[in-house]
């Protein structure tokens, strides 16, 4: 039987209510948030943990819909116990694991392992997503059906994407008749070609093969019409570019069940970075020009795009320091999620309550999840934020097993001080030193 | 009125044209220039880097820039090593950064690489104390080209500045494009990129005075005409239709040529493809300066490796 906790003193978001009031507290007994007040008394029931939030935010845990492991396979990348303690770290009480492991995950005995694996040894919540195709290869589609029974989350080809429009339909129509969503990144692989960069001038200096926005814009276009077709609930894993923002919109004007995600790298940086061939801002989708970033910016506060999310891709040094075109992509973004996000709300682009919908709320309710909210009986999936705590990433600093990061050396204001996992402190940093209790 | 002299060469390695400051370039051209009696004397050689080691690091092969840099080393005196990627542990899934720890803890002084990848070398140059001298990274530059092809039309026509140069064929793979672009660009020559649309790269605009898709309005009063190598692969009809095609709207022939001014000559950085980018006629004909572009190549890679090695004693 664990001990009721009370978090008083405490500044509460919940962009499910629409919530920012100071001087909040929140009850939590078995796990789940069982009172929450903006002000009025709270019964303490005899023997709670109290927790002085000091004034400071308390908001839902992060719901992070992009997440790769390197469990099972590549342990060396990452564990599942090791990407739960970098999510934990970060803010981030839930996520969805990607597919791309080795062996893939596209089959209901895997996922059944995961779950229980997951449960085992991480301190985060751990949501499998399941491949939509065998293998991940775009060429059968997998058993939805069993695989939800299983405890899938959602259906994905994480890296890959699906390039027969046809066996695209077949996936999106059967999906639709068991209620999963697809989760799927936009690529026509024939434009993508041997393209490592954001398609202009800077590629042309550098000498690489660009990518040009139509990999992206084609791709999308497409889905987003076979989405309609089949009134399956489409998720765009993640977009870079201000036109594919224009087809959203369109198709979010027909339908309820179509979202879209953008990774927090594509609201932070773009392309200048990739100069001096910086393959750890090798990424996919490539950052793009700062036009198109200014314009996933615009596309969050408006509302077309829906979630944002880390794009946690672990990778080793042996992968990364290669030339830049045979470098592998990606970036871890567990731990730097949250802080990378603050920086909007410091240079007054987004408000509070937009990022933690992006980052909580929203992909809660995508997937179906009770979290994502700060009200009675939900699971108390909390965290504690000190926004204008002053700190520098290092990559020796942080838990995951892989340093390939886009924020190395840079300076943060905001830091989670606390994170709680049904009920339960999984991280907390002492507020003198800020270093991990 | 009185010249300043030109500030030394201090570069620790020359892995790009962008790097480099104008009076840098005016440096080698000139040193390059001075070196050329070198390579026409009876006994061609000097002591300037005797007990020095240059390793030539060729990823990809090429017989010309390969013996060139190796003719260049040792006319200075240094004892030069070549390694080619298929006799070394490359193939055997070495990375690039483990090679370059190897060869730099045998001390060499300079490292002459050419690589397929764009960055390779710079890549490289981060991981070893030496002088590093970029020889080709992928479609990236090609900068003692750039170098030499400069010292060419320096001595034909007796300066660059005022000089309309057109720069014709597979601009959107080639190194050597833009490694000239950056250097005629930074010496305020007038450039002029001639090609069909898909084989130019995106925002070319920037990096040159003009751009034409038609061969006869960009080599219109040019001096200079530089023909690009086109790869045989790329006339497969997934860039370009056939060589047929692509010769008789974009090869250099007579005809072509005549727009040009009466004195224009025609570059080529080699290999040739005759019947391809060119007409074997204009090749060997009279307005050719391929053999003297083979000559300065010695010379300009004499200063490059010179310069390096010399600033690093200094420094």
């Amino acid at each position: 039987m664990t001990r009721p906790v009370l978090i008083e003193n405490a500044r509460i978001l919940d962009p499910w209510s629409g919530t920012d009031q100071g001087g909040g507290a929140i009850l939590i007994e078995h796990g789940h948030i069982s009172d929450v007040s903006t002000g009025g008394p709270v019964g303490v029931p005899d023997g709670a943990e109290l927790i002085n939030a000091g004034g400071q935010l308390v908001a839902p845990g992060l719901v992070d819909m992009r997440v790769f492991t390197g469990e099972p396979g590549h342990e060396y990348r990452e564990t599942l116990q090791s990407a739960g303690d970098a999510a934990v770290a970060g803010g981030v009480t839930s996520f969805v694991m990607m597919p791309d492991t080795a062996p893939v995950v596209d089959d209901g005995a895997l996922v059944d392992f995961l779950v229980r694996r997951a449960k085992a040894n991480s301190k985060a919540n751990i949501l499998p997503a399941a491949g939509i195709t065998r293998g991940l290869r775009g060429e059968e589609i997998t058993e939805f059906g069993l695989l939800r029974e299983a405890g899938a989350i959602c259906l994905s080809d994480g890296r890959q994407s699906v390039q027969s429009a046809a066996l695209l339909r077949t996936a999106m129509t059967y999906a639709a008749n068991f209620g999963m969503m697809i989760v799927h990144q936009p690529i026509e692989a024939s434009l993508l070609g041997e393209g490592s960069m954001n398609d202009g001038l800077l590629a042309t200096t550098l000498g690489l093969k660009g990518i040009p926005r139509e990999a992206e814009t084609v791709a999308l276009a497409r889905d987003l019409q076979l989405a309609l077709l089949s009134g399956v609930r489409y998720h765009a894993a993640q977009i870079s570019c201000a036109a594919s923002v224009e087809l959203l919109a369109a198709a979010k004007a027909k339908s309820q069940t179509i979202s879209a995600g953008v990774s927090i790298n594509h609201l932070s940086l773009n392309e200048n970075d990739v100069a001096g061939y910086r393959t750890f801002f090798k990424l996919s989708p490539p950052l793009r020009a700062e036009a198109d970033r200014l314009a996933m910016v615009e596309a969050l506060r408006s509302g077309a795009v829906d979630v944002i999310h880390s794009d946690h891709d672990p990778q080793d040094s042996e992968v990364k320091r290669q030339p830049f075109a045979e470098a592998a992509a990606g970036a871890v973004g567990l731990e730097t999620l949250l802080a990378a996000a603050l920086r909007l709300y410091h240079s007054g682009e987004v408000d509070l309550l937009t990022l933690f919908r992006a980052m909580s709320t929203r992909p809660a309710a995508l997937l179906g999840l009770e979290s994502g909210r700060l009200a009675r009986g939900a699971p108390a999936d909390i965290v504690v934020v000190d926004l204008d705590y002053p700190w520098v990433v290092t990559e020796a600093g942080m838990r995951s097993r892989s340093r390939n990061t886009c924020f190395e050396g840079a300076r943060m204001s905001g830091k989670v001080m606390r994170t709680l996992v049904a009920g339960e402190t999984v991280y907390s940093v002492d507020e003198i030193t800020g270093v991990a209790k | 009125m009185t010249v300043e002299p030109l500030p030394p060469f201090r570069q620790r390695h020359l892995l790009s044209i962008a790097d480099l400051e104008p009076h840098e370039i005016i440096f080698l051209l000139d040193k390059a220039n001075d070196l050329v009696p070198v390579s026409r004397q009876d006994r061609k050689s000097l002591s300037t880097l005797s007990g020095k080691t240059q390793i030539n690091l060729f990823f990809e092969p090429s017989t010309r820039t390969q013996s060139s840099f190796e003719i260049a080393g040792k006319r200075l005196g240094a004892l030069v090593v070549n390694m080619s990627v298929k006799t070394s542990s490359i193939t055997k899934g070495e990375t690039l950064i483990d090679t370059a720890t190897t060869l730099n803890a045998m001390q060499p002084d300079v490292l002459v690489v050419r690589h397929g990848s764009s960055g390779a070398v710079a890549l490289l140059a981060q991981k070893v104390d030496c002088a590093v001298v970029n020889a080709g990274d992928g479609a990236h530059e090609h900068p003692t080209q750039a170098l030499l092809d400069a010292l060419t039309i320096r001595r034909h026509k007796g300066r660059l500045t005022g000089l309309t140069v057109a720069i014709c064929g597979d601009i959107i793979n080639s190194r050597v494009a833009r490694s000239n672009l950056l250097l005629l660009g930074a010496l305020r020559v007038k450039t002029r990129v001639v090609a069909p649309r898909n084989l130019l790269p995106s925002g070319i605009e920037a990096l040159c005075t003009e751009v034409c898709t038609d061969m006869r309005e960009g080599l219109r009063d040019a001096d200079v005409v530089m023909m690009l190598r086109l790869q045989h692969e790329r006339a497969n009809g997934r860039m370009i239709p056939s060589i047929r095609e692509f010769y008789r709207f974009y090869g250099l022939d007579a005809d072509k040529l005549a727009v040009a001014k009466p004195d224009a000559i025609v570059m080529h950085p080699g290999p040739m493809n005759r019947g391809v980018e060119i007409d074997p006629a204009i090749a060997d004909g009279p307005a050719s300066v391929i053999a003297d572009q083979v000559e300065m190549g010695v010379a300009v890679r004499m200063a490059v490796l010179d310069s390096l090695i010399t600033a690093r004693v200094h420094a």
